[in-house]
């Protein structure tokens, strides 16, 4: 028998792939990377995988604009972003993979297993659009190999839209040598709600998968696994911050629903109740930062969930709560703006609206995690900033952060981050409801039921009684006390760490979820000889103390942010017109030191590529004269 | 027994400390000589002494506007908020602490304009509160603008040449909303009503929506004027399940038996424009409540972290 198993097979080892699997929306790709990465991060790879997701619920099939999917880079060391390319796609039709061929996702010698009913389709029209597609994507090296995708799903379900998956994950499996215990065990978790046969079947389907590759494929990736010492947990960073939120002892969590913040509340909604806790989904934004609001003033520190056009609905409220010094946490959920924007995709563009998005002044702490990880513990710092400065504080993450899937060590839980009783002793006599200490603007919340310690906050300005008063010299206290506690914050807080050396040519600085991509760009450009180092900002409001000093070590200073910028030599953009990014203004303002930025919004996480060729290009020409 | 529970029945009030309706004041409103928010107020002190509501363990939540003023002449905790948003954040003291006796007052600009989704919404999630609607058909505090409860035809600096639109009819739309448990409407100047229908709404568990009329000496003395001169203008809903006064029998002729129970009978007689009527439009007393329906039983910080570990097998790898 001429299979390929008796045919020389090519054993590629490599030290990390990336597979996309490209479909139109309803045809379960997110379903058969959930498991392929999850059985990867089982096996000891790192793992980081992406949403391709597009803003419909399922809009109409076979289209450049219906593509759905995932991207899974994995690799024999710890993965932290999406990568560059990918290396092997699984296209359910030749549109979907011709979107992403137009966006420049798909390497030149990527290796495309494509469904092959299109190609001899009777539909006239249908063959047009794929020899068409065909023709455009032949200027790239790509390596075709057409797969009976529903032809063979079809000899086991009825419905091939419920079968190509699996069979789809059968061949992954096969290529990638996985583990097929591990599987069989992850499909089973996931239809644990529907009938035996359901799990049957699924496993038949990729057993078929995997007896296809068998005997038609030549190739396979060996990727080392390195098995690791400490428990690992793998998860996406919505659900990483919604048990986070759990972890910090959050028990009331109001939200609205809004893309891509919602998965957050699913979470919870699921799991919540479990632990005392409950989530109010509100008839509005601003009802649901109302009701975190009230509840956080009543009782225990709450939270409220939302993306950009939410933060904008909050903003009075949120004004309204850092008056009244009623400790918040607010999780935005960054994503493409302004307005309605980019719904689905990862934009880092609510840094300066929320620290400064209210009228007045109004002093909040800001932070964003780097990674998967961070989206749990920073939940857990919020909380307790909050609640120690009697404080809004908003974390802001992004769609990247929030549909990246990444494994991370086992958190170990405290159980002092637990919010223990509210605090009902008595109020002892004379303590004000505002009783700043001069110095730092702390000052003891009195919670209702306390006895003893009745008031009425306000939202005008007030003395430190909680009463309303007019007086010049008492709304100078109160904004001077609200604001110290910022500095008091931030005293507390260390300089960022440098990846790489304390002094060069260059330092990039980024913020938030950009992390991985950047580490990977600037230890490209350090492998070459140049002196590039890196930092990556946690605190956003108050900034990370030092970096004055910091960025005086290096030549040049150059943000990388995902969001807008002028971009030098634009028509009209020179440097009196230069917009530019979010950090940059910031730490422009903040410094004094003439910081550049190179940003981009293409409503995808950054490459690393990208980073170090914008990296090179601003790098002093004599420099790199040197380092080549 | 939650262990919260637990705690508060060691701070069970001293049963020999009885508080009058002057020890809930504290400090003079500061309302317009003539406001009718001074009406309700009396009737907010004298339900509190009547309860012994603890001043501790009671708090009142406002929106901005004149009577939005109320929680800080009031002795209890009190939350001044944002124009329009009482009813979220009472929502949420609510939730947090269900043991908490709450009160809102808005006005009809506060409730039925910038925040109206929030009272319709706070109407069906029905939780326990007293809810107070000071409506003087007017803005007041931003000096005499049109408010939706403005009569037709009736001039402000907004309307300099009358308001264009019908007036929104408060009743009528609350009790349009699924799971509304509890409306009524009583004036400032009958005082025995308007304390029999607040008694009624702290009675009543659930979200009881008072509309209160509340004349306003500057900007609108007119609008109710009649009504204050003419009893026979007005008719009473009576029934014992909702307001019956009867010292109020001599001067209101006019008086109808309703059983509030009836929702049909309350949005007829809301809808109806030939007598002004004061008394409980519709009150259900077995509607979910919000904080009963979403109540979660307590959990321990160590068992919240053993089960939390529990949930990390999930995600484990």
């Amino acid at each position: 028998m001429d299979t390929a198993a008796n045919r020389d097979i090519q054993v590629n080892e490599v030290s990390e792939h990336t597979v996309e699997i490209i479909t139109n929306s309803g045809e379960g790709a997110q379903k058969c990377a959930q498991i392929f990465g999850q059985t990867c991060a089982k096996m000891g790879n790192g793992v980081w995988t992406v949403e391709i997701i597009p803003a419909e619920i399922e809009p109409p099939h076979h289209t450049v604009t219906s593509t759905s999917g995932n991207i899974i880079r994995f690799g024999t060391d710890i993965i932290t972003n999406w990568g560059d390319q990918s290396k092997l796609a699984i296209a359910f039709n030749d549109q979907v993979l011709l979107s992403r061929h137009r966006l420049d996702s798909l390497r030149d010698d990527c290796i495309i297993l494509l469904e092959a009913a299109w190609e001899k389709t009777e539909d006239e029209e249908l063959r047009r659009m794929y020899d068409e597609a065909m023709e455009e994507m032949s200027s790239k090296n790509y390596r075709f190999i057409l797969v009976p995708y529903e032809e063979e799903a079809l000899k086991i379900v009825d419905n091939p839209n419920h079968g190509k998956n699996m069979f789809a994950l059968g061949i992954l499996a096969e290529i990638y040598q996985r583990d097929l215990s591990i599987i069989e065990k992850q499909i089973a978790h996931i239809f644990r709600f529907k009938p035996a046969k359901v799990t049957e079947k699924n496993i038949q389907l990729v057993k078929a998968g995997i007896d296809w590759a068998k005997e038609n494929l030549d190739f396979r990736y060996h990727i080392k696994s390195v098995p690791f010492e400490e428990e690992r947990i793998v998860m996406n960073g919505n659900q990483a911050a919604a048990l986070g939120a759990i972890a910090a002892g959050m028990e009331l969590c109001a939200m609205y629903p809004i893309t891509p913040a919602t998965s957050v509340s699913h979470e919870l909604a699921e799991v919540i109740e479990n632990y005392g806790g409950i989530v109010h989904q509100a008839e509005d934004e601003i009802a649901a930062a109302g009701v975190a609001i009230g509840a956080s003033y009543a009782g225990k520190v709450a939270l409220t969930v939302t993306s950009g056009p939410g933060m904008a609905l909050k903003t009075e409220f949120l004004a309204l709560a850092i008056m009244v010094e009623v400790p918040l946490v607010v999780l935005d959920v960054q994503r493409g703006g302004p307005s309605t924007g980019l719904p689905t995709k990862v934009e880092q563009s609510d840094l300066l609206s929320s620290i400064y998005g209210q009228p007045g002044d109004a002093p909040r702490v800001v932070m964003a995690p780097r990674t998967i990880e961070e989206c749990f513990h920073a939940m857990v710092t919020a909380r307790r900033i909050a609640e120690t400065f009697r404080m809004v504080v908003i974390v802001l993450t992004d769609a990247n952060l929030a549909t990246g899937v990444q494994q991370f060590t086992r958190p170990e839980l405290d159980v002092r981050w637990q919010q223990g009783a509210i605090d009902q002793s008595p109020v002892p006599e004379g303590l004000k409801p505002y009783d700043w200490d001069p110095e730092t603007g702390l000052s003891k919340r009195i919670i209702p039921g306390m006895p003893k310690g009745q008031h009425t906050v306000t939202g005008l300005a007030h003395d430190q009684e909680s009463l309303v008063s007019y007086h010049p010299s008492s709304n100078e206290l109160g904004m001077k006390m609200r604001s110290r506690k910022l500095a008091v914050f931030q005293s507390t807080l260390k300089p960022p760490e440098i990846h790489g050396d304390e002094e060069g040519d260059m330092l990039v600085v980024g913020w938030g979820s950009t992390q991985g991509a950047i580490v990977d760009a600037v230890d490209r450009a350090r492998a070459e000889g140049h002196k590039v180092s890196t930092c990556q900002l946690t605190f956003l409001s108050p900034l990370e103390p030092g970096l004055k000093k910091i960025f005086s070590r290096f030549k040049k200073v150059m943000t990388v942010e995902i969001n807008y910028s002028d971009t030098p030599g634009d028509p009209y953009i020179n440097e009196d017109s230069r917009r530019f990014g979010q950090l940059a203004w910031l730490l422009r303002a903040h410094t004094l030191v003439d910081v550049d930025c190179w940003t981009s919004c293409p409503g995808q996480p950054l490459r690393p590529r990208d980073i170090y060729d914008n990296i090179m290009a601003k790098l002093d020409p004599t420099e790199k004269g040197v380092a080549a | 027994m939650s262990s919260l529970a637990i705690s508060l029945l060691d701070l069970e009030p001293d049963a020999s400390v009885c508080l009058e309706a002057e020890d809930y004041q504290k400090r003079p409103g500061k309302w317009c000589a003539g406001c009718g928010d001074f009406g309700a107020m009396n009737a907010v002190k004298r339900l509190l002494a009547k309860e012994q509501l603890q001043p501790d363990r009671t708090v009142f939540v406002s929106g901005i506007g004149c009577s939005s003023r109320f929680p800080h002449y009031v002795n209890a905790y009190g939350f001044h908020g944002i124009h329009g948003r009482a009813l979220p954040v009472a929502t949420g003291v609510k939730l947090a602490r269900p043991e908490l006796d709450v009160f809102v007052t808005m006005g009809d600009g506060d409730c039925t304009s910038i925040g109206a989704g929030h009272w319709i919404h706070a109407t069906r999630y029905n939780a326990n509160m007293v809810v107070m609607m000071l409506d003087n058909n007017i803005y007041g505090l931003t000096k005499n603008q049109t408010s939706p409860t403005t009569p037709q035809g009736h001039k402000s600096m907004t309307s300099p040449r009358g308001a264009a639109l019908p007036a929104l009819d408060p009743l009528q739309a609350t009790l349009g909303v699924s799971n509304a448990s509890f409306v009524a409407q009583t004036a400032d100047w009958v005082p025995a009503h308007l304390f029999a229908t607040l008694q009624a709404a702290y009675d009543h568990p659930g979200f009881s929506f008072i509309r209160i009329l509340q004349r306003c000496p500057k900007f609108t003395p007119d609008v109710f004027q009649e009504k204050v001169q003419n009893p026979d203008l007005i008719e009473l809903l009576v029934h014992e399940n909702g307001v019956d006064v009867p010292s109020l029998e001599q001067l209101f002729k006019a008086r109808r038996v309703h059983d509030p129970l009836n929702i049909d009978d309350a949005r007829a007689l809301a809808q109806r424009r030939d007598m002004l009527r004061l008394g409980v439009f519709y009150r259900n007393d077995s509607l979910p409540v919000y904080e009963d329906v979403r109540a979660v039983p307590k959990v321990s910080a160590e068992e919240k972290v053993a089960r939390l570990n529990k949930e990390f097998e999930r995600y484990a790898v």
